[in-house]
């Protein structure tokens, strides 16, 4: 689990679009491409490289109810692992 | 069988290549240029592709570089929303053109490199080849777009395994795939002299290993280990027919790009008939989709799952049925083949220089 003041940052060449074939959010990036639910967009949508993890859980209760923070670190570290976002170092 | 829409497209756009690498999987008889689709043709192919569901298209060859049309090629298919990968020796990546391709929507580039020591590199590329890396890969960094180095590993570059990750560091690479071999095409007819020994890969192992560790976080390091000295077969496609196709200079649809080895099947060409219905119907790509087709022993098998009986264009070459299991797996029948050819070249081979290896150059060939 990463720290809550760690800042995630899309990787270099990390694109967010939309599908209208699957009518689903996606990330497109150079190895592949993952359809997004719409809790890993909402995530994605707000790594802006400046917000950290905290930041992140607080926007996201901006929108939804129920937002747990280890809920979206775990979306978080699922998609580095993927190699679509990168932790900065704070 | 139903399938999922495809999520890739590898457009081989060409197979004009100013390289003449010994271990190339593309085919021994290649596609002349007179045969090429055209632009509006491949513009057609692209959008049919992105209406059935692809999301990435690869833009490959041959060299893609020698298709006069590439920038709007690449246009057409990022205006649709794909994702935009160009596959290239660099062979003609100047800055400028590099700046025009990134203008026009390509979103990230595999540049390949075949060794580091320059002069062992151009005599496996059979040309001045590798002066031309650097400067592709400041083109790509100068674009700020995202850099996979590939290289190609075999018995005359793996001992320089280390050289070629600090090569790739050097060149400001994010991404850096390490690929033995795969024996198809024209690796397949150089297999003699492609082929490592078990200490050279054991070797290499250990320098990845390391520097996967000193790199983390830097520069992704994807180690594509030795096909037949591996102990299972590769999840090849991830099923055929299951993610990608593969699309050939003259307009053939294939399920890999391998494919048209199996002479036991028919292709279709996208020039005449819908990519969709190629996709979802036809006999080439429902041939080994899913799991019926399956024997024994991959039919009660409970890895088939992982690894959808390894490669069909493998098991087709080596046992001369592509419904059988990958020879590359222990639990084959014909097995004995992989390992007679791994014997038969362990008890040939002694340590030889680029120089020696005896490569059937492919400009001889043609
Ligand atoms: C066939 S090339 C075509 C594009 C371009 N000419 C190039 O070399 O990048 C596509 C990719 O396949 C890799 N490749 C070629 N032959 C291979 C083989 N036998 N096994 C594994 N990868 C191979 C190349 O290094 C390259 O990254
Ligand atoms: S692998 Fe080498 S010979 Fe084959 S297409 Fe690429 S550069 Fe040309
Ligand atoms: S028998 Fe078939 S499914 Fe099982 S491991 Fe071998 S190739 Fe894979």
């Amino acid at each position: 689990m990463p720290a809550v003041t760690a800042v995630p940052r899309l990787r270099r060449g990390v694109r967010l679009g939309y599908d209208p074939v699957r009518q689903s959010p996606v990330v497109l990036f150079p190895e592949g491409v993952l359809l997004l639910n719409t809790t890993a967009e909402a995530v994605l949508k707000l790594c802006d490289g400046l917000s950290s993890l905290d930041e992140i859980v607080t926007g996201l209760r901006e929108q939804f109810t129920g937002v747990r923070e280890d809920q979206v670190g775990a979306v978080l570290e699922f998609l580095a692992d993927r190699h679509v976002v990168s932790w900065e170092d704070v | 069988m139903s399938a999922d829409p495809p999520l890739g497209l590898l457009a081989e756009l060409t197979h004009r290549c100013p390289l003449h690498c010994p271990y190339c999987s593309n085919p021994v008889e290649l596609v002349r240029r007179e045969r090429e689709l055209t632009t509006d043709q491949w513009r057609s192919v692209f959008t049919q592709a992105r209406a059935l569901g692809v999301l990435q298209v690869h833009l490959s060859g041959g060299e893609p570089l020698a298709r006069r049309d590439l920038p709007e090629l690449a246009a057409h298919a990022a205006g649709l929303g794909c994702y935009v990968n160009l596959v290239t020796s660099g062979l003609g990546l100047t800055k400028e053109r590099m700046t025009e391709l990134a203008a026009r929507g390509i979103d990230h580039v595999q540049l390949s490199v075949q060794a580091a020591d320059r002069q062992r590199a151009d005599a496996i590329a059979g040309t001045r080849a590798a002066a031309h890396k650097r400067s592709a890969a400041e083109a790509v960094r100068a674009v700020g777009l995202p850099l996979t180095v590939n290289v190609v590993l075999h018995r005359g570059n793996l001992d320089e395994v280390g050289a070629i990750i600090e090569l790739a560091e050097e060149l400001g690479a994010d991404r850096l795939e390490l690929a033995n071999a795969q024996y198809y095409g024209w690796a397949l007819r150089n297999r003699d002299s492609l082929m490592p020994t078990r200490g050279q890969l054991d070797a290499a192992d250990t320098v990845v290993r390391a520097a996967k560790a000193r790199l983390a976080g830097r520069m992704e390091v994807i180690h594509v280990i030795a096909d037949y000295h591996d102990s299972y077969p590769k999840p090849c496609m991830h099923g055929w027919g299951a993610r990608q196709l593969t699309v050939a200079p003259d307009g053939t649809v294939l399920p890999c790009p391998s494919a048209h080895v199996i002479s036991t099947l028919t292709f279709d060409n996208a020039t005449t008939r819908p990519l969709a219905e190629i996709w979802y119907e036809s006999e080439s790509f429902t041939a080994y989709r899913g799991e019926d087709w399956m024997r024994d022993p991959c039919r009660t098998c409970d890895r088939r799952g992982v690894d959808f009986g390894g490669c069909r264009c493998q098991a087709f070459l080596l046992t001369g049925a592509a419904e059988n299991t990958d020879p590359v797996c222990p639990k084959s029948p014909h097995h004995g083949v992989v390992t007679g050819i791994l014997a038969d070249s362990a008890s040939r081979q002694v340590l030889v220089g680029v120089a020696e290896l005896g490569f059937r150059m492919r400009s001889e060939e043609r």
